[in-house]
């Protein structure tokens, strides 16, 4: 419909309309195209719901279709040669995030990692939406599995381990926060260096999230979502003049920032991020983030953003006519409910079996006592090893509860905010969604409004207005291009969810069970011991 | 290995018939045999069958039953306590009144938070403390049938007369349960006994055994009862544990119906793991309560009526001093000695019946202890061990059933 009418998109988006060209060639040529295509592109979607991003850009649907899947059979054959072809495939990836910068200056050279970190989020966002819509179709009949095969490829080939260790109090009083060191050890070459230790503040880690967020979520990105601030354990800390009171909480804490990053360093675009790399790598302390404070302007500025977007939910209800959507949007909202149903279980029952474990050693003193009352000597003698054998069944209900808090609350206290991280990018879906739509609409009002200065013969504005409808016409086209893209992006991220998700609760679940086993074992093994001396009373 | 889950409470009638009857081990002897054939709870009461089988020729028939109430069982406690020719002798302890308000509780607190849980949760809760109240109730009637069971084996309170109409009258024997004055009765008789305790502890025994034997007393009561309060503090902190794996199986159970991956399986796998787990954890629970904090609650009773028994040797060597003194001042006034000889002569006599029959009960108490100890404890083991080895097994399938799926 766009096109006979208003042949000018191309024109008057040269940049743009290049760029769909660049990539529209070289998918099947380059190596590197496909696979930065691969990265961001979601997997498995349905062809039909794809066509339309192609439509508005070059009109003839029947065309598009064919063109389309012309182009896949070729983008997929070359997608499993490098799927073998592990330098070929390796290479492509590691310059992906140098390589959206380098479009937008129309340079395909490789450009020192140092020289991205400059660029802004803002500088790269123009550029993908670009080459992604018009490499989107391409993905489009590339099959799921072939997809994760590739992901898990890529996931297998460049290792990137991180650990967070030593938490340090500094300073004292209100003014005191904990250091924790982060280690990394990978083979990624991006990195400078293959191993980097780094001292690192929660701030620090709260500010990488919030770099990322802006960076990624709107594209679709699920961004791991780093722990919660926690004033009240904070607070404990800065006040116990000891380690111990407050050993438990950094603990805890710890282990958060740790998987955070572990998450974050898993997923294929957010690993490659400039920002994550210089919170891994830069030397010495980041310069201090404010804008994560919750009383700094910043804070105030999310906060009302997030009253804004929240409004915003309620008031737009957006028509859902992509199924896949609206089955996963129920999901996800059931999801989020068990999910928090089991953590809340999860954790009384840990906190039940701490209980079990503080009554146990009580009853174990008295039975020590007990013992020692006792005038007959075998029976004491039994009794005071009962006293012993209970105090090792209390470190076992001990540990046992910290397995039921680690292991598995902790899990799915995890999996609750990523499953907000998953929410909020279906929220920026809608939002995109809106947008194009609003587009769409100001499109239709300039065409009226052209049509009636057409018929009042008011011939003198109808250049202006041919120019409003060109415009908004992009517009509407770009719009409808970013929710395709994002829709896409979003299917491939939520998958990708999925499988983590089975991979870390499997394993979690196993590892759970292998130490209640352990411990029942550990039992049997405290209780056969115990047993000679309850025989032995005579 | 599953074995027997499913009826617990079956089961545990079971293991608490076996403990009934090993309380009473001392007799062989099947001329006076007791049991609570049935019981009934009625709304605020319970109504106990007993059931009595005997040989003597003291009673009319040789197989009987009335139904009697936890009062009535005070009562005859009472008549023993009182009887001064028993002086000597532990009186097996009365058993506890019938107390189910805790199990109605929890079921009224259970009713009331309905609708935060599902229907299968709830309905898994309920069963829970339905298996409780039956317990409880079962232990009630353990404890009765204990008490009758000790009385118709020792041989001398077996032959009191009030325990013949106890278990023969066919009539409610219209006992009531103590008025006001009674209780302030009861309260005055505790002072009583503190004071007691004050005099028994200020009181130097000359008698070795018996100095030795309230030292033991005094202290192994104070301990046993401290260890009585943790030990059902830990297995009630245990069942909580328990409870809890319901939440979460079903919890699971519900994830397992939304995933849509292959995690729906395993979610279904270790949900029903945990629910058999749970049981478990529930059992574990139970026999510790049944094997542990029993065996530890009635042997805090029985040496608080060892204690009684010291007191009231004490009380009767009190009144021996206080008639030797009697004596010693009429022998100087030399008015009424032969009166004043006589009640020395009883008062001795008394106290050395009392000393001599107390030495062979104290003695038999402390058999009785450490045979009962043992058989607990090594029952506890047993099952402890029985318990955890079918975790095990269940946990080694569960985790070999996942992995092979992955």
């Amino acid at each position: 419909m766009a096109d006979s009418r208003e042949p000018p998109p191309f024109e008057v988006d040269e940049g743009d309309a290049k760029k769909d060209d660049d990539d529209l060639f070289s998918d099947a040529s380059e190596h590197q195209k496909t696979d930065s295509v691969g990265e961001t592109k979601k997997e498995a979607e349905p062809v039909k719901k794809t066509v339309p991003v192609f439509v508005s850009l070059n009109d003839h649907e029947d065309e598009d279709d064919d063109l389309f899947a012309e182009e896949d059979v070729v983008l997929d054959s070359d997608e499993n040669e490098e799927d073998q072809t592990i330098t070929e495939k390796y290479i492509p990836k590691l310059e992906e995030p140098k390589k959206k910068e380098p479009t937008v200056a129309e340079s395909l050279a490789a450009v020192p990692p140092e020289a991205i970190r400059p660029l802004s989020a803002e500088e790269e966002r123009p550029k993908l939406p670009v080459s992604q819509s018009s490499t989107s179709s391409s993905k489009i009949t590339s099959s799921t599995k072939n997809a994760e095969e590739r992901n898990e490829g890529e996931d297998d080939q460049y290792s990137l381990e991180i650990m967070v260790t030593e938490p340090m109090k500094v300073g004292d009083g209100m003014g005191a926060y904990i250091v924790y060191k982060v280690m990394t050890k990978t083979n990624v070459p991006a990195f400078r260096r293959n191993d980097m230790c780094v001292p690192r503040r929660f701030s620090d880690f709260l500010g990488l999230h919030e770099k990322l967020s802006e960076k990624h979520v709107h594209q679709g990105c699920i961004v791991p979502p780093a722990p919660e601030k926690s004033v009240l354990g904070m607070t404990k800390v800065k006040m116990s003049k000891e380690e111990s009171g407050s050993a438990d909480f950094v603990e805890k804490r710890r282990a958060a920032l740790e998987r955070f990053l572990k998450r974050t360093a898993a997923h294929p675009v957010l690993r490659m991020d400039p920002d994550f790399r210089e919170f891994l790598e830069r030397d010495g302390e980041l310069p201090k983030s404010t804008s994560t404070s919750a009383l700094s302007g910043a804070g105030v500025k999310r906060l009302l953003s997030r009253v804004g977007d929240a409004v915003e939910k309620i008031s737009f209800k957006m028509d859902e006519n992509d199924e896949w959507f609206e089955d996963r949007h129920q999901q996800i909202e059931n999801l989020d409910q068990q999910l928090r149903k089991l953590h809340s279980s999860m954790e009384a029952l840990s906190q039940h079996r701490k209980e079990l474990s503080q009554t146990t050693a009580v009853f174990a003193k008295s039975a020590a006592m007990l013992a020692n009352a006792e005038e007959h000597t075998a029976l004491s003698r039994a009794l005071s090893q009962l006293a012993e054998t209970e105090e090792k069944i209390e470190q076992l209900h001990k540990e046992q509860s910290d397995q039921d808090y680690f292991t598995m609350a902790e899990l799915l206290k995890d999996y609750i905010v990523l499953i907000g991280a998953v929410k909020d990018v279906l929220h920026e879906r809608v939002k995109v969604y809106k947008t194009w739509k609003d587009a769409e609409a100001t499109l239709t009002k300039k065409r009226e409004t052209k049509v009636k200065l057409e018929l009042s013969h008011k011939t003198d504005k109808i250049s202006q207005a041919q120019q409003e409808i060109t415009e908004w016409n992009h517009k509407v086209e770009k719009g409808q291009a970013d929710f395709e893209r994002i829709s896409a992006t979003i299917k491939k991220e939520v998958a990708r969810f999925d499988r983590l998700r089975v991979e870390d609760f499997k394993k979690s679940v196993i590892t759970y069970l292998e130490h209640l086993m352990e411990n029942e074992q550990k039992l049997i093994k405290y209780w056969e011991a115990f047993l000679p001396e309850g025989k032995a009373i005579i | 290995m599953m074995d027997g889950l499913e009826e617990s409470p079956d089961l545990m009638e079971g293991e608490q018939g076996k403990s009934r009857s090993d309380t009473v081990d001392l007799n062989t002897d099947t001329s006076l045999q007791v049991d609570i054939s049935d019981a009934l709870s009625e709304r605020d009461k319970v109504k106990f069958t007993v059931h009595t089988k005997t040989t003597l020729s003291q009673f009319k028939k040789s197989d009987f039953s009335v139904v009697r109430q936890h009062e009535e069982f005070i009562w005859l406690h009472a008549r023993y306590e009182e009887n001064e020719d028993y002086a000597g002798i532990i009186i097996p302890p009365a058993p506890p009144r019938p107390d189910f308000d805790a199990s109605r509780e929890k079921l009224q607190r259970l009713g009331e938070g309905e609708g935060t849980m599902t229907k299968e949760e709830f309905s898994k809760m309920k069963q829970e403390l339905e298996a409780e109240y039956l317990a409880t109730f079962k232990k009630t009637v353990a404890m009765h049938e204990v008490f009758l069971q000790r009385l118709a084996a020792h041989p001398v309170l077996r032959n009191d007369m009030n325990f013949e109409v106890f278990l023969e009258y066919e009539q409610d024997m219209s006992v009531r349960g103590k008025n006001k004055k009674e209780k302030l009765g009861g309260f005055f008789k505790n002072l009583t006994k503190t004071a007691d305790e004050v005099l028994l502890s200020g009181h130097k025994d000359i008698d070795s055994f018996f100095e030795d034997e309230k030292q033991f007393l005094v202290e192994y009561h104070a301990k046993i009862k401290d260890a009585t309060t943790k030990a059902d503090k830990m297995t009630k902190a245990h069942k909580n544990v328990a409870d809890n794996y319901i939440q979460i199986s079903s919890g699971l159970m519900q994830l397992a119906t939304i995933e849509n991956t292959e995690l729906d399986k395993a979610f279904t796998k270790v949900a029903e793991a945990l629910e058999k787990a749970r049981k478990l954890e529930g059992r574990v629970a139970s026999d510790e309560d049944l094997k542990l904090s029993d065996s530890l609650r009635y042997y805090m009773r029985d040496s608080s009526a060892g204690l009684d028994l010291l007191y009231r040797r004490v009380r009767s060597l009190t009144d021996f001093e206080n008639a030797n003194k009697a004596l010693e001042k009429a022998r100087t006034k030399n008015k009424e000695v032969a009166q004043a000889e006589k009640v020395q002569q009883a008062a001795c006599e008394k106290f050395e019946k009392i000393s001599e029959t107390a030495k062979k009960e104290l003695t038999e108490f402390k058999q009785r202890r450490i045979a009962y100890f043992r058989k607990n404890l090594v029952d506890l083991v047993e099952l402890e061990l029985k318990h955890a080895r079918a975790q095990v097994q269940l946990l080694k399938n569960c985790i070999s059933a996942l992995n092979e799926e992955a």
